[in-house]
């Protein structure tokens, strides 16, 4: 890559190693040794090895909030990808500067916490504002009802999570795509659709596994969504991680389910590195 | 595809993507203490009750002294840090890379819990000095990817030449790199703050009962009683960002900062 190897950069790495080391590496290790640990009434934990925290996961209550949490995030991705594709797609042949202005609000809408995210979908949703009622105004409805919270409500919050990060990760893809081989297969006598299916969509794999799976990481992260416009039964993993540690003062277990889910991102992140390299592989 | 069915469906996912903030927006400016929209009357106390009443004004001294001081550590670690991996590069480079940009790439609540767990153990859980430095390290990831995407457009020829002009390092550095990554460094620090400003699991458990943040103070309004000042910080919220980002496309180029290829320009 770059020739040049001199000694003297080495004190440049120290503090930024010193800090990640310190301050990221050491609090996973502490995170890892407190999952075998064991909780203490009324206080935090105390040293031990046991594998309760693990043997909680065999139960049914567990085994439904893990189907709860993947169906729900494997869900918000499929419907994020199908939409954010065509949308970076047509994004990435606007004019730059509606391109610009359309980012700059991609940005904005990604950089809003879950918080605001959630209130501002309950707000929709509600009775007093929002299409509860407009669909009263209109005479859709004979009386303005609330729409949340519930399960299409958690979906819509989710989805509206998922979609900047998808654009992001698609976006630079498709405004790389070369523009001449649809072209070439319209030219051929393909119908723009054809042209589009057999052409520029197997060209996008790679990048549309990538959203498919930093979505999915992404959602299935999300811990306030559920709690704003779900019901309890709709609660995620990290929903559970969250009311083990503060409200349950049950860290150690907090810190197993964590480990788990931090293993289940881990293992998905590396399975789309694979997945993206093979591609890579197969098309040089 | 035409030209009107790709210009009705962004605009379709644009009115999704703006409807709930644009309720927000209408329910903030109500003059009784409720959200209702249509708003009833129109009136901006909210957004001056944000500043006047104690709870609020509280939580915004404290989001902003954490965004600016998490910002700041943020790009304190990761601006040597970008600029060690460009010149090494190689295996351990990427593999630094990849240590500075995990805490963002995991799932919230974990890096969250690991922070939480380690406050408790060094003594500091609870305070705001925790907050500030987990942001930190959970946001370098942000000022990391800008400035290795700005140095990738440096030209090694051009510090070939200031070192054959017997340029040091720290002169090299001073007057030939950091004037070119100058906007690469900025935009990481906005997006730090940005981001900071906003987050809320890690805020909650690492200091949630002592040093409140706008989010947290939000979400415990959404439990515990609705008010409009809740709109109105939201409104605050997305408005800085626009502001933010509108500021980087318009002295940047975003959809380059975005990935896109400068040559593809129509």
């Amino acid at each position: 890559m770059n020739p040049r190897r001199e000694p003297a950069l080495w004190p440049l790495a120290l503090f930024p190693c010193a800090a990640l080391t310190v301050f990221f590496v050491f609090p996973f290790a502490i995170m890892l040794a407190v999952s075998f640990h064991r909780r203490v009434e009324g206080g935090f934990f105390e040293p031990a090895f046991e594998l309760s925290n693990y043997l909680r996961f065999l139960t049914p209550f567990f085994g439904k909030i893990l189907a709860t949490s993947i169906g729900l995030a494997a869900t918000a991705a499929i419907i994020v990808v199908v939409a954010a594709f065509p949308f970076s797609y047509i994004l990435s042949r606007m004019r730059r500067r509606a391109q610009s202005v359309i980012l700059v609000f991609i940005l904005s809408v990604l950089s809003l916490s879950e918080v605001i995210i959630g209130f501002a979908w309950s707000t929709l949703l509600s009775r007093t504002a929002g299409v509860g009622n407009l669909f009263h105004w209109i005479g859709l409805v004979e009386t303005p009802r609330a729409y949340t919270p519930g399960l299409v409500s958690l979906l819509l919050g989710l989805v509206y999570l998922g979609f900047p990060y998808a654009v992001l990760v698609i976006y630079p893809a498709v405004s790389r795509l070369d523009r001449e081989l649809p072209e070439a297969a319209r030219m051929s006598g393909a119908s723009p659709l054809r042209a589009f299916a057999s052409v520029t969509l197997p060209i996008m794999r790679r990048s549309i596994t990538g959203a498919l799976i930093l979505v999915f990481v992404f959602t299935l992260g999300a811990y306030l969504l559920p709690q704003v416009l779900g019901r309890p039964r709709h609660w995620t993993l990290p929903v559970h991680i969250t009311d083990q540690a503060i409200f349950q003062s049950n860290i150690p277990f907090a810190a197993a389910m964590a480990m788990f889910l931090l293993l289940v991102s881990l293992a998905l992140v590396g399975l789309s590195l694979i997945v993206g390299n093979e591609r890579q592989g197969a098309s040089t | 595809m035409t030209l009107l069915l790709q210009r009705g469906f962004i605009g379709a996912v644009l009115v999704f993507l703006v409807a709930p903030l644009f309720v927000v927006a209408g329910v903030s400016v109500n003059r009784p203490k409720r959200l209702l929209f249509p708003p009833d009357g129109f009136s901006l106390k909210w957004y001056i009750e944000l500043f006047v009443q104690n709870e609020w004004a509280n939580a915004l001294t404290n989001s902003v002294i954490i965004a600016m001081l998490a910002g700041l550590l943020a790009v304190a670690v990761a601006l040597p840090l970008a600029l060690f991996i460009w010149s090494r590069g190689g295996l351990l480079a990427r593999a630094l890379f990849g240590l500075g940009i995990a805490p963002f790439m995991l799932p919230p609540v974990v890096s969250a819990l690991g922070f939480l767990v380690f406050w408790i153990s060094v003594g500091l859980y609870g305070n705001i000095l925790a907050t500030i430095v987990s942001h930190a390290i959970f946001l370098t990831a942000l000022p990391l990817v800008a400035i290795s995407l700005g140095l990738e457009e440096v030209e090694r020829p051009l510090i070939e030449a200031a070192r054959t002009m017997g340029a040091d390092r720290r002169t090299v550095f001073r007057t030939v790199v950091f004037p070119l990554i100058r906007p690469y460094v900025i935009s990481g620090f906005v997006f730090a703050v940005v981001l900071s400003l906003n987050e809320y699991i890690i805020a909650y458990m690492v200091a949630g009962f002592t040093a409140e943040t706008l989010p947290i103070r939000i979400f415990n309004s959404l439990r515990y009683g609705y008010t409009p000042i809740m709109a109105a910080v939201a409104v605050l919220f997305v408005l800085t960002a626009a502001v933010v980002f509108g500021a980087v496309a318009f002295l940047g180029d975003l959809p380059r900062l975005f990935g896109a290829h400068r040559s593809e320009e129509p």
